[in-house]
């Protein structure tokens, strides 16, 4: 634990150090570049097109977990900031499913202009 | 209240003057969390709901100007190959910046040089990529103006690289300082927020990565094919109103 101590309270926040090492990252970024490859590689195959967009999706949102978790220690980390970036994501979220929809409700009726 | 001034060395990285109480400079803890780091989160809290409307913005227009035929589409000048080459190297450059951070805690001062060098380099080298994809797709007539998706593309991944290019000149102003021996492993605090907002910038790319070049666009032909029977009949719509708005 770093020697972050300031009136006697213990600084929360360098759990990490006990948790990863330097080979976990190198492994957790072996895996990134796969699933990388896997993204551009299904991109190009014909035969993946129906399940394209699911299936981008769902490895993006692997590869966020897996920078968020390990890289930015979250997963290691105080609660707060798990918290408190959890419901950044749920606004954003949030607002970005609204304007989809208020768009796509919007034009659905609308000819073009 | 009442002033401490300490003279710390830690493994020969020189001296620094903390002021406060009792601790390096920095404002106290609250809630048991360092207050710079919350702080860095807050932040990053705000730009997630920035880069989310960003987003959000770009899906709606995505496909606008292949519906209203207005060239250049999005498949006509995106180049998957070098796009996909340029976010791993921003990938990659996470693993670095985590390395760095690895090897201030560990008192490892070379590599805390060379891990947060290699993170600016590889930054540096993605903004490059960036700014040449610019200039291709402006030599291609994709500008600001010339269409939506032309517009918000450029907003969205132009702030992006806004935020890289900021990134760079923070990990190059710390390599400076490390440099300088202003670096100890007490300072690692610093070395993990200049991180969390650089992993934040790799994982907006991600999201941009998919969402932008990788989801699939319509065919412009087809495109014109559905829409043109509606914008027939909007103008003889608009036609019938106009006339309706006669006086006489």
């Amino acid at each position: 634990m770093a020697s972050n101590v300031a009136h006697g309270q213990q600084v929360i926040g360098h759990a990490e150090e006990e948790h990863t090492t330097p080979q976990e990252y190198v492994r957790v970024a072996i895996v990134l570049a796969i699933i990388t490859a896997i993204e551009v590689f299904i991109y190009y195959l014909p035969s993946a097109r129906p399940l394209l967009v699911p299936a981008l999706i769902i490895l993006s949102l692997a590869k966020f977990a897996a920078v968020v978790g390990y890289f930015m220690h979250l997963k290691f980390d105080n609660r707060l900031f798990q918290f408190m970036f959890i419901a950044g994501l749920v606004v954003s979220l949030s607002v970005f499913l609204a304007f989809l929809a208020m768009f796509w409700y919007s034009t659905s009726y609308m000819p073009l202009t | 209240m009442a002033t401490a001034i300490t003279v710390e060395t830690a493994h020969g990285e020189g001296q620094g003057i903390h002021e406060g109480h009792g601790h390096a400079g920095h404002p106290p803890p609250s809630a048991g969390v360092d207050s710079r780091k919350l702080l860095m989160w807050l932040f990053l809290t705000s730009d997630t709901m920035f880069f989310g409307t960003l987003i959000a913005t770009y899906m709606m227009y995505r496909d606008r100007s292949i519906q209203l035929l207005t060239p250049p589409y999005p498949n006509d000048i995106f180049d998957i190959p070098y796009t996909s080459v340029s976010a791993f190297v921003l990938l990659m450059s996470s693993l670095t910046m985590v390395l760095a951070l690895a090897s201030i805690q560990r008192g490892n001062y070379r590599g805390l040089r060379i891990w947060l060098a290699a993170t600016a380099l590889l930054g540096g080298i993605f903004v490059g990529g960036q700014v040449f994809e610019f200039t291709t797709f402006a030599h291609e007539g994709l500008t600001l103006s010339s269409n939506v998706f032309g517009s918000s593309f450029y907003v969205l991944t132009g702030f992006h690289g806004a935020h890289v290019t900021i990134g760079v000149l923070w990990l190059v102003a710390l390599l400076v300082v490390s440099l300088r021996g202003g670096l100890p492993k007490e300072k690692a605090m610093s070395v993990e927020i200049a991180g969390l907002y650089w992993h934040f910038v790799d994982i907006v790319w991600i999201i941009i990565f998919t969402f932008v070049y990788l989801v699939p666009y319509p065919n412009p032909v087809k495109e014109a094919t559905e829409a043109a029977p509606a914008a027939f009949l909007h103008l003889v719509s608009l036609g019938q109103q106009m006339l309706a708005a006669l006086p006489f």
